[in-house]
């Protein structure tokens, strides 16, 4: 009895001997092809991989069955999930990525943010209006409103005068570049900024667009007492058509999460919270592409065009021109 | 394609941080969650190489900048300044979703430490979700850093709230039981603990088929189980001379092996676990398992 299971057969070792070749053909595959681009591995070599990746499973449900080998297994389970991954992984390229998301992704994201796209130029509006209504009837509140650093010299002491200044020579043209990045940067992160408070049940994100309608409303107030009202919206709204609709938009992404993880509906709360990450996490990528835009019209635009009338052709242009791209239906819409 | 249940269907003992992961195949993967520990790791890790890229990054920058400033060149300068402003909004914003968009779905820090991000429906992990876990990072890291750094007009108060904000994100993946950070809830995805391993060597196949003074008789063999088995070879492969001559001493004992001049407790014990190994595997073959030394097999008929 001894001397004929001896020989017989079936164990961890055999088995092993029987398919290690194969293990280690997949595994020096999955380095290549993870290490760098899948055009490293020849067309025989991604033939191959899907074979040995069923073959390395099927050698784990045997292996799970029949072996004591502990690491024999756990090796096998990180062989057959990093291979899973990969033949299951992405398919497509940055590039066609890119253009999906161009052509695709982000309209219907922002789309399907329209309930709280409204909500939060609502709650900037109100923002602005009350704001705008306090300095109005009081300037001191400006300075409670607006921090000193945005201010500058455009506060309610500043004369008409050198406020009229500020909306035409500002800086020195030779700064723009820096100036353009700099706001660029720094209003992408105040949207993320938004974004990310959405879960916080989206309160924050609502404070935060009235905040920043209020610094709007601020201003406004101090320009429209001094008779400046039609030049500080040429001046505001160049790049703002474009720098507040991505901000509203990053504030309707926020709201989106924190609306989502409060009235999930009748999906599970977790599975509420990951749609709306998802589509508002599209939505701010194109929030930066947007700030992008805004940043170059801000630092460049504004800069070097000072005519009232063609500031506010090029903000009512580029307003036309995202409503256009966001809302106007596609053919494919229905297909998708 | 892939289906994913969170709580284990079938297997009897499973370690709690384990999930199901069943493949289009049939095959359940077992993905094992990431520890607080080795997510903590990776994050440390990113966290330093960051800070280290953006100091490298501003000294080359600073010296380009002081290159051109002997040319007398502002436009030099300018660049300069917009390289570096854009390097760093980059850096901080899209370090982390370049890497774990990439094949692996990791960074560098959780490479290092074997982690990767997965979709917890075992689907691909696409592009918005990745963005979507790491933009919350905005508020789970650098708000509450620039509070600490004290950014202007930031008093002892807020700067406490800071504090307290910052410990109940970083802590919150202590929370669920699936140690989800808040940007994991977003993006429905989760960390598991994937390390490539070696193929380590084969501790039944060597010793089995040279003909061994060592010859274990049935009743010795029988003194142990699988759980046995599988600590000795965790012994065995940790390699340490002194846990191996105990555990050798402890077997020795309790299977009346007698010691003889010249044996070595590694031969003996990889001898004995190639031996028990082959026993056990038999046994399992047709059906009959043990689990380990106190299982006699008479109580599984009550299952």
């Amino acid at each position: 009895m001894e001397r004929v299971s001896e020989q017989a057969i079936f164990n961890s070792t055999t088995f092993r001997a029987e398919r290690e070749e194969d293990w280690t053909r997949l595994e020096e595959l999955l380095k290549r092809a993870e290490g760098g681009s899948v055009r490293k591995l020849s067309d025989a070599d991604l033939l191959e991989l899907p074979v040995l990746y069923r073959s390395a499973l099927s050698s784990l449900s045997v292996a799970r069955e029949t072996s004591l080998d502990m690491a024999l297994i756990a090796y096998l389970e990180g062989l057959c999930t990093r291979a899973y991954f990969f033949v299951y992984g992405v398919r497509t390229s940055f590039g066609q990525r890119a253009a999906s998301f161009f052509t695709h992704d982000w309209p219907v994201a922002v789309r399907g943010l329209w309930r709280e796209t409204i909500a939060a130029t609502v709650l900037m509006i109100v923002g602005t209006l009350a704001a705008y209504m306090l300095v109005s009837s009081d300037p001191s509140w400006f300075n409670a409103i607006v921090p000193s650093g945005l201010a500058a010299e455009r506060g309610p002491e500043a004369t008409t005068e050198a406020l009229r200044s500020t909306l035409y020579h500002e800086g020195e043209s030779n700064g723009l570049g820096v100036f353009a990045t700099y706001l660029f940067t720094h209003n992408s992160q105040v949207s993320i900024f938004a974004f990310a408070l959405g879960f916080a049940f989206g309160v924050p994100t609502a404070l935060l667009m009235v905040y920043n309608g209020a610094i709007l409303g601020a201003f406004t107030a101090i320009f429209v007492e001094r008779g400046l009202g039609f030049e500080l919206g040429g001046w505001l709204l160049i790049h703002g058509s474009t720098e507040l609709f991505a901000i509203v938009l990053a504030g309707a992404a926020g709201l989106h999460i924190g609306m989502r993880i409060v009235f999930p509906g009748m999906e599970s709360r977790l599975n509420a919270a990951r749609k709306a990450g998802r589509k508002a996490a599209t939505a701010m990528i194109g929030v930066i592409v947007m700030l992008m835009f805004a940043g170059l019209l801000e630092g460049f635009g504004r800069q070097l065009i000072t005519d009232d009338w063609t500031r506010y052709a090029i903000a009512a242009a580029m307003f036309t021109l995202w409503c256009a791209y966001f809302y106007v239906p596609r053919v494919d819409d229905g297909e998708r | 394609m892939a289906s994913v249940s969170p709580a284990p269907p079938s297997s009897p003992v499973r370690a709690p941080a384990e999930r199901t992961l069943i493949t289009p195949e049939g095959v359940d993967l077992r993905l094992k969650l990431g520890t607080a520990g080795q997510r903590a790791g990776a994050f440390l890790i990113d966290f330093s190489l960051l800070v280290v890229i953006l100091i490298i990054f501003s000294i080359l920058v600073v010296a380009a900048g002081l290159g051109t400033m002997g040319a007398g060149a502002v436009d030099g300068i300018e660049v300069v300044a917009v390289i570096w402003l854009l390097g760093f909004f980059l850096l901080r914003n899209f370090y982390f979703i370049a890497f774990e968009i990439g094949r692996r779905s990791a960074t560098l820090g959780k490479r290092a430490v074997g982690l990767r991000v997965v979709a917890r429906d075992g689907g691909r992990l696409t592009a918005d979700a990745v963005i979507a876990r790491n933009l919350m990072r905005e508020i789970e890291i650098f708000l509450p850093i620039s509070f600490l750094a004290g950014g202007e007009g930031v008093d002892g108060l807020i700067a406490l709230i800071g504090l307290l904000w910052a410990g109940l994100f970083l802590f919150f993946p202590l929370f669920n039981k699936d140690r989800l950070r808040a940007g994991d809830i977003i993006a429905g995805t989760w960390v598991v603990h994937a390390p490539r391993r070696k193929l380590e060597i084969d501790l039944g196949g060597d010793s089995a088929d040279a003909a061994t003074p060592y010859r274990f008789t049935d009743a010795q063999l029988d003194a142990y189980g699988e759980y046995e088995l599988q600590t000795l070879e965790n012994v065995l492969r940790a390699g340490n001379a002194e846990t191996q001559s105990n555990v050798a001493n402890t077997i020795r004992g309790k299977i009346g092996w007698e010691w003889q001049e010249g044996e070595e407790d590694y031969a003996f014990l990889s001898a004995y676990y190639a031996a028990l190994g082959k026993r056990l595997e038999r046994r399992m073959l047709f059906g009959n398992r043990r689990r380990d030394k106190f299982d006699t097999g008479e109580e599984r008929s009550e299952e």
